[in-house]
């Protein structure tokens, strides 16, 4: 037996393959998305199609996915870590309402553009700092006094949401810069800049869980996390990082809804926490933990959200969009059920 | 012959009354009214409906599991209750009997696909959440409902305590003896102790989920009732967001997400600790806005507590070595 | 068919069936997981009021077998005859009213209720509506307790309790409800030398009751003091049973491990004369061992040996940063280190293979690759911090050569591979960080005694390359075989050391059981 750059091999036994890179390799679900994205389009197509396949229609769809992208991106990384960040909303809003404040306090309309661009900097800063901080809250908690992560995001939730709501009454704040307009309704080259952005965050986070010694352990954790500790991985560093980007994807979402909506306010986005589980859990996210990749969440996100146009179009109401988001995150619970059934082998008794 | 709580549960139990009479003298001397026989009662009877919920989510998390659909269930089966026997020709029994036997039927729900698709408790019951009063919502356009009968709004109080309290009182009463002295209850806690230790014992697993899970959604049936009767009126989301108060006083009384551990007791000085504080700073001047805040905060720092002082019992108790 | 035994005795506790017939009969069972054969067309009887044991070492299927007959797990093929009635499978249910008590290894208490109510818990199951009150509870395990002439606190909880007392809880329930046929599975593990007298003083009156009792161990002596008739499991397959007082120790012996015990296999005396790679000096940490001083040289293997208790599991935690100690040095290479951590453990080059391969050794759901690298994540990081995929990939495929992992590709579950190779995947992963000390602490078990043998040529050529290893195992003729040195731990200290050519296996035995 020898080290690596010596490699003897005994000669009789062929040695296994070299696993492959995982990012090459074929995932039967998006196979299975693609196929459903067709049947969505078609369908809603079929049934409105000079609305359904309208610029108007396709470009609202592009401007409204990447703030839930985004979200469901913060949320997909504590539930592979075989968590939850049920705070993530909370943290957005509030994140968005620090910038926005530094933004509508220090800026009035006569503002010298060298002014305009330090104080978008520096609201920038402070929104990351409001979410970071939420971040390193839930994320301490969790790992170092071992808290189930659902009672600690709830309880954060609750905080960071109080405080946004007590230090604006409930009240909306408004106008902001067309520079940070431009984040949430300028186009670049014909392709949103919140898309832009999405798409950014989303390659970011794939290579994080997939090539990152980080995103590795996040995936183990969430299968066993005292194994994965034995093993020799700080899980107490890697779990508070995790809330910590987390809470990073929030400020990003933030930013994108704040410009979008050229506003703050405390109660922002409220339904989009079940729909950002629902797209991560259809996407392929095992709810227990341990498996999710990026590909899948944003293709399943995509399918949503043609789905909810779909549905704006077809005239339903809100409410019954998200009494379908419900009986659809049950159906994605029964799909995940099946599949990890049938790949299931039970483990040797010992 | 008591069943002795354990060490651990009774310095929680001990700490959390200490806590609560420290409120309340605190309260007592700057808290203008506090003290205040009215106040009391005030108090007293806003905290019945939440501590009916309470004694629902309760049992589920004793078990090891979490529901977080009971307003929803509760906002749901108050409408029904309200259009369906809420006239003049009604009665109490019936309201009683329509608003429990919902309620049970949407936490069954619950436990079968809980149970059925061995799926995390807290997805489920955001999902089933969603739906239920997304569909309310959906078909009553949020539109309340105004029109009671005089013989559901009349207040009734025996010994001057009013009915919903009565009404906590008996279920909370009831569920202490559920918990304690029936053998259901203490498979309750065993399923939240070791679950894989009841199975093998031969505990009908699924029975005792069903149960939970269905108790959960019958006390949010009657929790409803008592809203309506309250406040004279249903307003579908009127108990939306309650969850988390409930979730904060039952957590604060000792219950644990891992399931296991919790009393009626300890929810009881989690609801009084509660209620106290939020009347105490409502009295100081403190504006309503902050109590989200306020709850979150005591949510994280009671948690943080129970970890923390299990870790140094941890420490300090015997062996570390593997089995 | 087995004949009836005549049914004497004071009154039993209370249990459906009136009449005691036929003990149980289980024929041709066969049981598969995922690779693993556990179990092929095992024959096994238990005739009412005998004292049978079920021997075999670890992972040969006894376990499997004993799940089967409580009911937890359904075989694939074979039928059990229970109370003259034949079952394709028993449930819990169905195996309980038939008066059928199995006490597991993980002993499955409740921690959080006491001992008074885990006792006595059976009173609950069943039942819904019903008022148990606590002076019944108490009552029940009070008797259980005088029967047993044990005296254990009953208002504690059980999670307060250290684990030697967890186990007398557990069995002290399963007599609490047992009728007929009690199954203890290895429930001396942890006893000390009176406590296990006082267990088969207790067999022996659960006997005089006509209640049978299927003890599984793999502690000969305690077999042999007690049994009626043992049957050997090896493999998966029934080697054969046997009337106890036919059987010799030697013999015996055989039969569960396949092999004769040659002289040739013990090893001569070790020569290294490398300094130690790892010291340790009047190591101690309050109420797991004192004063514990040894040393390992490269290429060497030393032996730890003793009862669970004994504080040997915790001295090797300590070891690997896991447990701090309160007083004493660890050193390596001569120099003083600090372990807060099992990071640091690993810096300094320890590796600790745990004996809870399930739940700590491997990630089960995760693939062979990732668990094979999941040690060494930092080091296959190229400039931007990102894996290098090509260096990880030879890695986790010379690892995988190096070790023999036999498995078509290795991106499937780990928890599919048998549990010699996950074994193997448990050790690549530690030598990939290039360890100078490897700890294996009780690394064949649950392994068939084919691969056994292999993994101890793995273990010996790791040896050969300087490594130095601490082998941790409860079996003596393991680490007869292994070691070249062998230390005793009893109580927190070490109480012998023996070359294995100076001592026999009972005198090694002895020495561990006193």
């Amino acid at each position: 037996m020898a080290a690596p750059d010596h490699a003897s091999r005994d000669m009789n036994t062929p040695a296994p393959p070299l696993p492959s890179a995982p990012h090459t390799k074929r995932d039967p679900l998006t196979g299975l998305f693609i196929g459903l994205l067709m049947v969505a389009v078609a369908i809603f197509g079929g049934l409105s199609p000079e609305r359904f396949f309208s610029t108007e229609t396709w470009r609202s769809m592009a401007f409204q996915l990447p703030e839930l992208g985004i979200l469901t991106l913060a949320m997909m990384i504590p539930l592979i870590s075989g968590g939850l960040n049920l705070a993530i909303i909370a943290t957005a809003n509030l994140s968005g309402l620090v910038m926005a404040t530094v933004l509508t306090r220090l800026l009035g309309p006569e503002s010298s553009p060298a002014l305009v661009a330090g104080v978008i900097a520096l609201a920038l800063f402070a929104g990351l700092g409001g979410a970071l901080l939420t971040g390193l809250l839930s994320g301490t908690i969790v790992a170092s006094l071992r808290v189930h992560p659902i009672l600690v995001t709830l309880g954060t939730m609750m905080l960071v949401k109080g405080i946004a709501v007590a230090a604006t009454r409930g009240g909306v704040i408004g106008g902001f810069p067309s520079a940070i307009q431009f984040l949430g309704n300028g186009t670049l080259l014909g392709v949103p800049v919140s898309m832009i952005i999405f798409g950014i965050c989303a390659a970011a986070v794939g290579v994080l869980l997939r090539r990152t010694p980080f995103g590795v352990s996040v995936r183990m954790i969430g299968s066993n996390e005292p194994a994965t500790r034995f093993s020799g991985v700080n899980t107490t560093r890697v779990l508070i990082g995790v809330y910590l980007v987390s809470s990073c994807l929030c400020w990003v979402a933030a930013l994108v809804m704040i410009a979008r909506f050229n506003s703050a306010r405390a109660g922002y986005a409220e339904s989009y926490l079940l729909v950002t589980i629902l797209a991560a859990v259809l996407g392929g996210v095992d709810p227990f933990g341990g498996f999710g990749r990026v590909r899948t969440v944003v293709l399943s996100l995509v399918l949503l959200q043609i789905i909810s146009t779909g549905f704006n179009l077809l005239g339903f109401s809100p409410h019954l969009t998200e009494a379908i988001w419900g009986a659809t995150m049950i159906l994605a619970l029964v799909i995940s059920f099946v599949r990890t059934r049938r790949e299931n082998r039970p483990a040797p008794a010992n | 012959m008591r069943n002795r709580l354990t060490a651990l549960g009774r310095s929680h139990e001990l700490r959390l009354a200490v806590i609560a009479i420290l409120f309340a003298v605190f309260f007592s001397f700057t808290a203008p009214g506090f003290c205040s026989l009215g106040n009391l009662k005030d108090l007293l009877e806003s905290q019945a409906v939440l501590a009916i919920m309470a004694a629902g989510l309760l049992v589920v998390l004793i078990a090891g599991g979490i529901d977080i659909s009971f307003p929803a269930i509760a906002a749901v089966s108050q409408y029904l209750v309200a259009s369906l026997i809420l006239r003049p020709g009604g009665n109490w029994a019936l309201a009683f009997l329509l608003a429990g036997g919902l309620g049970l039927l949407f936490g069954l729900v619950n436990a079968l696909l809980i149970h059925g698709l061995k799926a995390p408790p807290v997805i489920v019951t955001i999902a089933t959440m969603t739906f239920y009063f997304s569909m309310l919502m959906f078909s009553t356009k949020g539109a309340p409902l105004y029109d009671l009968p005089d013989w559901f709004t009349a207040k009734i109080a025996v010994l001057t305590v009013p009915f919903p309290v009565i009404v906590a009182g008996v279920i909370l009463a009831a569920t202490a003896f559920l918990l304690r002295r029936l053998s259901l209850g203490r498979q309750i806690y065993g399923l939240g102790g070791n679950p894989e230790a009841a199975k093998r014992m031969g505990c009908n697993i699924a029975r005792l989920q069903f149960f939970v899970y269905g108790f959960s959604g019958t006390m949010a049936g009657i929790a409803g009732l008592m809203q309506a009767h309250r406040v004279e009126e249903v307003v579908p989301n009127a108990l939306i967001g309650r969850e988390l108060d409930v979730l904060a006083a039952v957590v604060l009384g000792g219950a644990s997400l891992a399931g296991g551990a919790g009393s009626v007791s300890g929810t009881l000085l989690g609801i009084a600790l509660l209620a106290m504080l939020r009347n105490g700073l409502t009295l100081l001047g403190v504006s309503s806005y902050s109590f989200g805040a306020v709850t979150g905060l005591v949510i994280l720092l009671s948690v943080s507590a129970t970890a923390l002082a299990q870790r140094r019992l941890r420490r300090k108790g015997g062996s570390h070595g593997s089995a | 068919m087995d004949e009836r035994a005549p049914c004497s005795g004071p009154s039993r506790p209370a249990t459906p069936s009136a009449a005691v017939t036929a003990g149980v009969e289980l024929t041709g069972i066969s049981r598969r997981f995922g690779g693993v054969q556990a179990l092929s067309g095992v024959d096994f009887t238990v005739r009412p009021g005998e004292v049978h044991c079920l021997a075999g070492e670890n992972g040969c299927g006894k376990s499997t077998l004993i799940k089967i007959l409580s009911g937890v797990l359904a075989p694939d093929s074979g039928q059990i005859v229970l109370d003259g009635s034949a079952h394709a499978r028993l449930s819990p249910k169905i195996s309980q009213s038939a008066g059928i008590q199995v006490i597991y290894q993980d002993l499955a208490l409740f921690p959080n209720l006491t001992v008074a109510e885990n006792i006595a818990f059976h009173q609950h199951v069943g039942r819904v509506w019903q008022l148990v009150p606590a002076r019944a509870l108490r009552r029940t395990a009070e008797a259980v307790l005088a029967r047993l002439g044990l005296s254990l606190p009953l208002d504690t909880l059980v999670q307060d309790l250290p684990i030697a007392s967890r186990q007398l809880v557990a069995i002290c329930r399963a007599l609490a409800v047992a009728a007929r046929l009690v199954v203890m599975d290895e429930p001396t593990a942890s006893l000390t030398h009176q406590e296990t007298d006082a267990l088969l003083a207790t067999i022996r009156s659960l006997k005089s009751h006509g209640i049978a009792t299927v003890l599984v161990s793999h502690r000969l002596d305690d077999m042999m003091k007690i049994g009626d008739r043992v049957t050997v499991l090896r493999d998966g397959a029934n080697v054969g049973t046997f009337a106890m007082n036919e059987m010799d120790r030697h013999r015996l012996g055989e039969l569960i491990t396949g092999q004769k015990r040659t002289a040739a296999t013990i090893k001569t005396r070790f020569t290294g004369t490398a300094p130690p790679v790892l010291a340790v000096r009047g190591l101690t940490c309050d109420g797991q061992y004192a004063n514990i001083d040894l040393a390992v040289r490269p290429g060497e293997i030393l032996g730890l040996t003793g009862r669970l208790g004994s504080g040997r599991t915790e001295l090797a935690l300590s070891l690997f940063g896991m447990n701090p100690p309160d007083a004493g040095e660890i050193l390596i290479d001569g120099r003083i280190v600090r372990l807060p951590d099992n990071r640091a453990a690993i810096r300094e080059g320890i590796g600790y293979v745990s004996e809870d391969r399930l739940a700590l050794g491997l990630i089960m759901p995760q693939s062979i690759a990732e668990n094979t690298v999941v040690t060494v994540l930092d080091r296959l990081c190229g400039p931007l911090g990102l894996i290098d995929h090509r260096q990880r990939g030879q890695t986790i495929a010379h690892w995988m050569g190096e070790l023999q992992v036999k498995t078509a590709t290795a991106e499937r579950p780990v928890r599919e591979l048998s549990g010699g190779n996950q074994q193997r995947v448990v050790l690549a992963k530690w030598l990939a960080t290039k360890p100078r000390v490897l700890i294996l602490d009780s690394p064949t078990v649950g392994v068939d005694v084919g691969a056994k043998a292999g993994l101890y040529r793995t273990i010996d050529e790791l040896a050969a390359l300087g490594l130095a290893i601490i082998l941790i195992s409860d079996e003596a003729e393991e680490v007869l075989q292994m070691a070249h040195r062998v230390l005793v731990m009893t109580n927190g200290r070490i109480t012998g050391s023996f070359q294995p050519a100076d001592v026999t296996e009972d005198q090694l035995r002895e020495a561990i059981n006193a």
